[in-house]
């Protein structure tokens, strides 16, 4: 076998490895909490796929984790982990509904974009202020998002318990009904929203920034040498900032897109775990935004499933959790063991041992006696 | 401390005398290389064996091989006779063995005790550490041999020279009756070279040793026979007496390498980097940068000698934008450099060869043709209207200077970060180069690389001074400095101690100023 | 006067979770892992403390051995999980932010699946009873807020000094910090240094479920998905804040669950206030302390968060 081979055959066992070892421990702690493992499975991953309805249902679950995942995507390619979606994104959510109730009466054409701007902004600044902590005072970003996750979601609350609740209501924190110059339009009879169409085309766009733009490439250059960046006159601490800002804004796009497309109220727990979920997708996509595509796919189905599987089968909906920390987990680890090569060199050579000719084996031993000898 | 308990202490720690020690046909792979290549050495008692190769021939790898810190893939070990297998260097250290690194492997927020105290097992009692006696300990070693330490000093608070005598009382605490020295001279200066030779020449009465080295003045000054590594196989074994420095020299490239020298008549250009009373914080926000005093004409080679920790780094931060400065000033052809950013300073025309091409040099995950154009992403050759990338002007450009500057690799796609360290200076060299730039700034330009490498850089360097470009080369070699400079400037505790002509300048004379004493 | 006493009594008696958890952390940074998965830990810890009294009460009062027990088994568990990390971060070198992450996810996802599956929904267990210290808790003030503490934040708080012990005075403290700060060297002097950070993750992993476990069996007595609530994120940061030294991170603890305490007090007193923004407070002290927290400290361990690897050259 020549050696690019083997690495080829070696990186796909590693994966191969990797998606079994996943699952298997997905079927262990299924069948701990008391649930038929095959059942469970069949439910949660392939009958979502067998009606029209059902897939709708996914694919409403996977446009904000797309539009989440790419911004993660985004920060993770110039050296910041964002783990504040959940934050950005509540923000998102709270500067929609603002604009919304503020300035109803106005054309949608007017009163939409400004809704979808607000959002963007919201986002963006909660992304902001960890970039500029970073990059200024180098607090970890992994803990200050997490922060910032705690505080946009008390400020959540206080919105939906004060300002924004809707007075006929009776108590329950919600806003009312939004006017419908801010609904973003469903695709034919299906609950499907044009956020499917936002989510593909930014695909597209984020893979030309990235890749095709100068501002990609210094963004890229922060992310994988930050001294090498710095070195090479690259300003890291704009460019880091400005990442985490442009994925802030990702995250409260997709806040957006979720009450203009799906709820078209603001009411508690619209975040429902994606930002969380946004890192998952965007590691199981590779980082790559036309690999975050059917990430955001699957991993909206094994929402959907679970979901489905909790109310049908009592399998607790905190499920959805274990397999995405599973999957980071076993994700981590398998690029580990993919990109060492000196485990691949033993265990090609270990492998070379045992399929080894006799002749060759005595040629061998043959060698070391003479060198022996001398 | 008298001697008696010492003997005792001595006697009960240590295991028999090393007669031999013999290392056969190690063999060790490592992804691509063959490190250690079927190596059979052997040294007797008292003897000091010199293992000389150039960077990269293996000599660390076979010594951490004896160590038990790698396992040979085929090969044996044995001492007086005996076959011996050190699963870690706890077993190499019970027979005797004890090895001072190249990098000292010292704890710096630890005091010596403490370093000490982490090889010393027998003061491990249960849950309780027993400091006190190591500390006894360390007092008997460095008054026995005279080495004398602060055994309740901070590692970080220590200097070079001292830190190697730690390193050497802490080996010997730990019982070591057989020494491995990994070029244990790279850091000091030509005089604490002199003392070190001299002490350990004192110590084969007692010990043997094996000795790394590529200094050949060194190896002829304390060994007595010579083993030579050249890509990880051994090319030659002999008594050294027997053979010249320049025999042994050619033997360790297999080749005649001669080294460029600048013998071209001074250019006496203009001043073109002129810093005055430069004043900058290290990381730990204490002075690095002292006053600071240099001036650097247009078309010389200012070489800056001195121990490394001296200031050396700080001060080619400090210019290229990437360390603020506290006060004084940096002119760089009339314009001013402190505190700018490292793009104005790019854009100035400056070029800098940093200290660690690993990852400030280079991108390591990015492509060489990625790399090549990390200064100039928005150059209008390399980009539309500074916002889009002009992917086949970057491959055309990578092409052209993996043919100019011999980047040895299989195309331009694959990651810096793979290339050898050759290579890698290679890479670095062609963007600064190829920039044209008025000035270049070279920090330990050559540390690490074989003397092919080597050849070529300094060759490029001797061209871009023909070219008017004034340079400031920052070694730790004197023979690199002294090969190549037009004056050589001494620094020492973030001060220029004394600039030399090239002509004056001997190995004492910038031995006694690295030092820290003017006349 | 009441209420100042009634606010510090409350932060001695609650800053055990924060603090155990630091401490934990503290033990895993000094030997150079980042274990950002602390959060899911400490949520095992606290859904393991409250499983086994519940299971055996149902509800309803149980021996005091049963507690113990459900310690012992919560470090039990907390270590198993250090390890998973271990081989993670570790012995395949995973980078241990993302890593961390995970196990958060993992551990806090886990815990609330169990719950449902073996608890159910909100079930609540007696909390373990304060232990007055003779005359001692008499003592005006003093008493009420220093010694009317339950056994187990006595013994956290006692733990302080032997942390400190134990990292500066022993040769397994000693192993710890040498290979967070320069794994080489102590590799060079026989030190196994993944075999010492698999130790110290055990060690410390432990501590972060003991300190969920204090927060479901003597702290709320009940457990819930969210009860958690950050401080495990907190607890990272707590160490930071006290720059790896036991003593510093006992006051970086007492001052954030102070801050966590003036949202009962204040509501106790019936003040009209939106309670969001007090219940805000201590996330947004932990963004300020961390903003002014030294990067450039000569105690931290300088390979935090760098996995070794012998054979790779720097």
């Amino acid at each position: 076998m020549t050696e690019n081979s083997f690495k080829i055959v070696y990186k796909l066992s590693v994966a191969v490895l990797a998606v079994l070892i996943a699952i298997a421990i997905s079927a262990i702690v299924l069948a701990v909490v008391g649930a038929n493992v095959l059942d469970a499975f069949y439910m949660i991953v392939f009958q979502p796929l067998t009606s029209i309805g059902h897939i709708s249902e996914v694919l409403l679950r996977a446009i904000p984790l797309c539009i989440v995942a790419l911004g993660v995507c985004i920060a993770y390619r110039s050296g910041i982990i964002n783990i504040g979606g959940e934050g950005q994104m509540a923000m998102g959510v709270i500067a929609f509904t603002g604009v919304a109730l503020a300035m109803e009466g106005l054309p949608i054409f007017i009163h939409l974009p400004l809704a979808i701007l607000a959002a963007i902004l919201g986002g963006a600044l909660w992304g902001f202020i960890p970039g500029i902590l970073k990059a200024k005072l180098k607090v970890s970003e992994l803990l200050s998002t997490v922060m910032l996750n705690y505080i946009a979601a008390q400020l959540y609350s206080l919105c939906l318990r004060t300002i924004y609740m809707d007075p006929a209501g009776g108590g329950t924190p919600m806003s009312k009904r939004l006017s419908s110059s801010v609904f973003l339009s469903r695709i034919g009879r299906t609950p499907i929203h044009v956020g499917l169409i936002f989510a593909l085309i930014l695909a597209v766009l984020v893979w030309l920034l990235m890749w095709k733009t100068t501002l990609g490439y210094k963004m890229r250059a922060a992310g994988s040498g930050a001294r090498a960046a710095r070195y090479g006159g690259i300003n890291v601490a704009f460019y880091v900032t400005l990442a985490i800002s442009i994925s802030g804004a990702f995250a409260g796009l997709a806040g957006a897109v979720e009450i203009g497309g799906v709820h078209r109220r603001m009411i508690e727990g619209v975040t429902n775990g994606y930002g969380f979920a946004g890192v998952v997708v965007a590691l199981f996509g590779g980082l790559h935004p036309f690999g975050i595509i059917p990430a955001a796919f699957f991993f909206g189905l094994m929402k959907y499933g679970v979901m489905r599987a909790a109310s049908q089968m009592g399998i607790p909906a905190n499920m959805v959790d274990v397999i995405q920390g599973i999957t980071i987990l076993v994700i981590v680890t398998a690029q580990m063991i993919m990109s060492n090569t000196y485990l691949q060199a033993r265990i090609r050579r270990n492998l070379g041992k045992l399929i080894l000719t006799k002749k060759e084996r005595e040629e061998i031993a043959q060698n070391r006696a003479e060198g022996g000898a001398k | 401390m008298n001697r008696d308990s010492l003997a005792k202490k001595r006697s009960e720690s240590e295991s028999k005398k090393i007669t031999s020690l013999k290392m056969e046909h190690i063999t060790k792979r490592f992804p691509g290389v063959l490190a250690s290549d079927d190596i059979t050495i052997e040294v007797g008692e008292g003897e000091v064996l010199a293992l000389v190769g150039e960077n990269g021939a293996g000599k660390t790898t076979l010594m951490n091989q004896l160590m038990g810190l790698y396992q040979p893939d085929e090969g044996r070990i044995l001492i007086n006779g005996e076959e011996v297998h050190f699963k870690g260097p706890n077993d190499a250290f019970k027979a005797g063995l004890g090895m001072v690194h190249q990098q000292y492997m010292l704890v710096p927020n630890m005091t010596v005790t403490e370093n000490v105290a982490l090889g010393y097992k027998k003061a491990w009692k249960g849950i309780k550490l027993d400091l006190k006696e190591i500390r006894k300990r360390i007092v008997e070693v460095s008054e026995h041999y005279g080495l004398l330490v602060n055994p309740d000093a901070y590692i970080w608070q220590l200097s070079v020279g001292e830190q190697q005598r730690v390193e050497l009382v802490k080996t010997l605490c730990l019982g070591a009756k057989f020494l491995i020295l990994d070029e244990p001279t790279s850091a000091l200066t030509p005089q604490e070279t002199d003392e070190l030779i001299a002490l350990l020449k004192n110590m084969t009465s007692e010990l043997s040793i094996i000795f790394i080295s590529h200094k050949l003045a060194e190896v002829k000054a304390l060994s007595n026979k010579v083993t030579i590594l050249r890509h990880g196989a051994v090319v030659f074994n002999g008594n050294t007496d027997d053979y010249s420095s320049s025999e042994i020299a050619a033997k360790m490239t297999g080749h005649e390498v001669e080294l460029p020298e600048n013998k071209e008549p001074d250019m006496h250009g203009d001043v073109v980097l002129n810093i005055e009373n430069l004043t900058v914080m290290s990381d730990m926000k204490v002075p690095a940068l002292n006053g600071l005093n240099l001036q650097v004409k247009a078309g010389e080679i200012l070489g800056l000698a001195g121990v490394s920790g001296n200031g050396q780094r700080e001060l080619a931060e400090a210019i290229n934008g990437l360390r603020p400065v506290h006060s004084g000033k940096i002119e760089f052809y009339g314009d001013e450099f402190s505190n700018k950013r490292p793009s104005y300073v790019i854009k100035r025309g400056m070029g800098y060869i940093p200290e660690e091409r690993n990852i400030e040099g280079i991108v390591p995950p990015f492509s060489i043709k990625e790399n090549l154009v990390l200064k100039d992403s928005t150059n209008k050759k390399f980009s539309r209207g500074k916002s889009i990338v002009k992917a086949k002007d970057i491959q055309k450009n990578a092409e052209r200077l993996k043919e100019e500057f011999d980047i040895r690799c299989p195309n331009t796609s694959i990651a810096a970060g793979s290339l050898s360290g050759g290579n890698i200076q290679k890479v670095i060299l062609a963007r600064e180069i190829d920039r044209e730039p008025k000035f270049l700034i070279a920090v330990y330009p050559t540390r690490g690389l074989d003397l092919g490498a080597v050849q070529f850089i300094h060759n490029e360097l001797l061209k871009k001074r023909r070219d008017n470009v004034g340079i400031l080369l920052i070694s730790e070699e004197l023979d690199e400095i002294m090969n190549l400079s037009d004056r050589i400037a001494v620094i020492y505790k973030g001060q220029i101690q004394d600039i030399l002509d090239h002509k004056d300048a001997t190995r004492a004379k910038l031995g006694i100023l690295m030092a820290g004493v003017k006349e | 006067m009441n209420f100042v006493v009634q606010l510090l009594s409350m932060t001695m008696s609650f800053s055990v979770a924060l603090l155990l958890a630091s401490l934990g952390e503290m033990f895993n940074q000094r030997a150079g892992v980042f274990n950002l998965g602390c959060e899911g830990v400490m949520a095992m810890g606290a859904f393991v403390g409250m499983l086994i009294p519940f299971t055996i009460g149902q509800g309803g009062a149980v021996s005091m051995w049963w507690y113990v027990l459900s310690y012992v088994v919560a470090a039990f568990v907390g270590a198993l999980l250090g390890l998973l990390f271990g081989v993670i971060t570790v012995t395949f070198r995973a980078p241990q932010g993302i890593a961390g992450i995970g196990l958060q996810m993992f551990g806090v996802g886990l815990a609330g699946a169990l719950f449902r599956t073996f608890v159910g929904g909100t079930q609540s267990i007696p909390t373990i009873p304060k232990l007055a210290i003779p005359l001692l808790s008499k003592i005006t003030y003093i008493g009420e807020i220093f010694f009317n503490l339950n056994i187990v934040a006595y013994l956290s708080y006692i733990f302080v000094p032997v942390a400190w012990l134990i990292l500066f005075k022993t040769p397994w403290g000693l192993k710890i910090r040498a290979v967070g700060t320069h794994p080489r060297a102590a590799d060079s002097m026989g030190i196994n240094v993944n075999r010492t950070r698999y130790e110290a993750l055990a060690f410390g992993s432990a501590l972060a479920s003991i300190s969920g476990c204090f927060l479901s069996t003597a702290q709320a007595g009940l457990f819930s998905d969210t009860m958690i609530a950050g401080r495990g994120f907190i607890a990272v940061a707590l160490v930071y804040f006290g720059h790896w030294h036991p003593l510093q991170i006992l006051g970086g603890a007492l001052l954030f669950t102070f801050a966590q305490s003036l949202q009962t007090g204040i509501q106790s007193l019936g003040i009209s206030f939106p309670y969001e923004l007090l219940v805000m407070l201590p996330y947004v002290l932990v963004v300020v302390v961390l903003s002014f927290t030294s990067r450039n400290d000569t105690m931290a361990p300088a390979q935090l968060g760098k996995p070794f690897n012998r054979e790779i050259r720097t």
